[in-house]
């Protein structure tokens, strides 16, 4: 009897332990972006482009990489949505389950889900050498979302797998075809996209590696797809190699703007899914 | 040894709605349904009985061709749904389906409003009038006694209505394509006492119109509204019969070591 008391006392302490130990990661992080980059944290960060020697400590901002950031992730998830709802829908509503077909575009998945982003990268800038483009926004965003494409579908898939095949039944039996059965479960299914795009969001616009040699770098604002688009890792990469403490400090400023992005971004996705999703059940 | 009981079946009524012939079911190499001959008397009820795993369910999905769906059920013999063979090629599925009202063993109201549940089928099927669809979704939610306890707000969710109130929904929902038969799975295993009396009463109401084939797990239920009994076990039908007869005088042993609860 002591004994399991003993053992229940024991496990309560490591799962508080756990969360103490991931909230503490959390905290520490972030209070250390603030406390580095909130002092280089300026209006004109967010507003001005990087002025001449502005990674020596001269005048400028990064507003550059801000929208080459947005512009990338907002393209990118463009290309993803449009390419894995219908992947999802027809894996999990229109191929029979268990078929090959479908494990097949799963496993496959996995395997692009594993890939490390510096091989999109690479594989990205093969491609543009090959048809003879320079780094560019189209670059950046074509690569960027070959690498948010698996998770978005994969976690897409995994929760649109959960749905309970009462209400595809139900729509059928009313004598709906599969496409007005996919539209009413895509209501259903809304939350489950939102959290699929917010971890490809949180994949693509952190990463450095995907868009070093295909998006390039400028310190202006990219005008067509064309151009080359500065990011907001590659901004904080140059900042942080700068030997002037006061661009070191910009780069934690930097980093406080890309989570600031991020929690923008989930915010209004979370407000998006739960107007359209209101019916759920 | 079941062709006898089916015999006398079709004997009894002189009508016919839905008649099944030869038919048998296969999932995977699992024989599900053991060559069912049937024929189902309209505007009535036909309640199928009998164990779990016996192919009740299985033999409801054949009616509407729920088992398109998946493709290890494999389907031989004739269904006959006023007079055309839905198992024919040309036979184009929805409007197999649009014949039969389905009510699952759970309500499973569809993500919109009360009003748009019942209006979906009618819009799919080309109603788009407003004045049409009111008309419609307020007649068939009065049908089901519905309306006037969701009046005030039949623009809001269909979820955060009780579990009886969704299962009537869903029937409202069923009738509002305008089928001529109501297939049940069920449809009262999940209800409250007081909503499965009310739904039994629409079942009772609603045979004047339409033709309701019903699987059930409770004898009593069977017992208190159908007309007419089909006893299923392991795939075959064993006996079927109208309900007096069926209980009172049941011809064959295992119907009758069922009824007597030997085995459930």
């Amino acid at each position: 009897m002591i004994m399991k008391q003993l053992e229940e006392k024991i496990f309560k302490v490591i799962m508080i332990c756990a969360a103490i130990v991931i909230l503490g990661v959390l905290v520490f992080i972030i209070s250390t972006v603030f406390y580095k980059g909130l002092p280089a944290l300026t209006l004109d960060m967010i507003t001005k482009l990087p002025g001449g020697g502005f990674y020596l400590g001269k005048e400028g901002g990064v507003l550059n990489a801000i929208a080459g950031s947005v512009y990338i992730i907002l393209g990118a998830l463009a290309i993803s949505i449009v390419i894995s709802v219908p992947l999802v829908m027809y894996i999990n509503f229109y191929l029979p389950l268990n078929s090959f077909f479908s494990a097949a575009i799963r496993f496959s998945l996995d395997i692009l889900f594993g890939i490390p982003s510096i091989v999109y990268g690479a594989f990205g800038f093969a491609l543009m050498v090959y048809l003879g483009v320079r780094a560019s926004l189209l670059g950046g965003i074509l690569t960027v979302a070959m690498l948010i494409m698996p998770i978005m579908m994969r976690s897409f898939d995994e929760i649109t797998r959960l749905l309970s095949h009462d209400l595809p039944d139900a729509l059928l039996s009313l004598g709906a075809t599969k496409f007005e059965m996919v539209k009413v479960l895509m209501r259903q299914l809304m939350p489950g996209l939102v959290t699929a795009i917010l971890l490809a969001i949180g994949r693509g616009i952190g990463d450095a590696a995907t868009v070093l040699f295909t998006a390039g770098y400028t310190d202006n604002i990219p005008a067509s797809l064309n151009q080359p688009a500065a990011t907001l890792p590659l901004s904080i990469f140059f900042q942080l190699g700068s030997p002037v403490e006061e661009v070191q400090n910009r780069a934690y400023a930097s980093a406080i703007i890309l989570t600031v992005i991020i929690l923008i971004l989930s915010f209004s996705a979370r407000y998006f899914s739960s107007k359209f999703s209101k019916n759920k059940i | 040894m079941e062709t006898n009981e089916t015999i006398t079946l079709k004997k009894l009524i002189n009508s016919q709605s839905i008649k099944i012939e030869n038919l048998d079911v296969y999932i995977d190499t699992q024989h599900i349904l053991k060559d069912i001959n049937l024929t189902i008397p309209e505007k009535s009820i036909t309640c199928i009985i009998g164990p779990s795993g016996c192919g009740k369910s299985t033999f409801l999905k054949t009616l509407n061709r729920m088992h398109d769906e998946t493709p290890e059920v494999k389907i031989s013999g004739k269904v006959f749904v006023d007079d055309e063979n839905i198992y024919d090629p040309h036979v184009n599925v929805i409007d197999t389906r649009k014949k039969m009202g389905l009510l699952a063993q759970r309500p499973c109201p569809l993500p919109m409003s009360i009003f748009d549940n019942v209006a979906y089928g009618p819009r799919i099927h080309g109603i788009k009038r407003r004045k049409a669809l009111n008309q419609t979704v307020i007649q068939y939610l009065q049908y089901v006694g519905l309306w006037d306890e969701v009046r005030e707000r039949v623009r809001t969710s269909a979820t955060r209505l009780s579990i009886g109130q969704q299962q009537r929904l869903c029937l409202a929902r069923g009738l509002a394509i305008e089928p001529e038969y109501i297939l049940g799975d069920e449809a009262t295993s999940a209800l409250d006492p007081l909503s499965t009396k009310k739904i039994e009463e629409l079942f009772i109401k609603l045979k004047e119109k339409y033709t309701i084939i019903l699987v059930t797990h409770t004898l009593r239920q069977a017992k208190r509204i159908a007309d007419y009994i089909i006893f299923m076990y392991l795939g075959q039908i064993i006996e079927a019969g109208p309900t007096e007869e069926f209980f009172n005088n049941p011809k064959k042993q295992l119907t009758r070591d069922y009824l007597s609860g030997s085995f459930s």
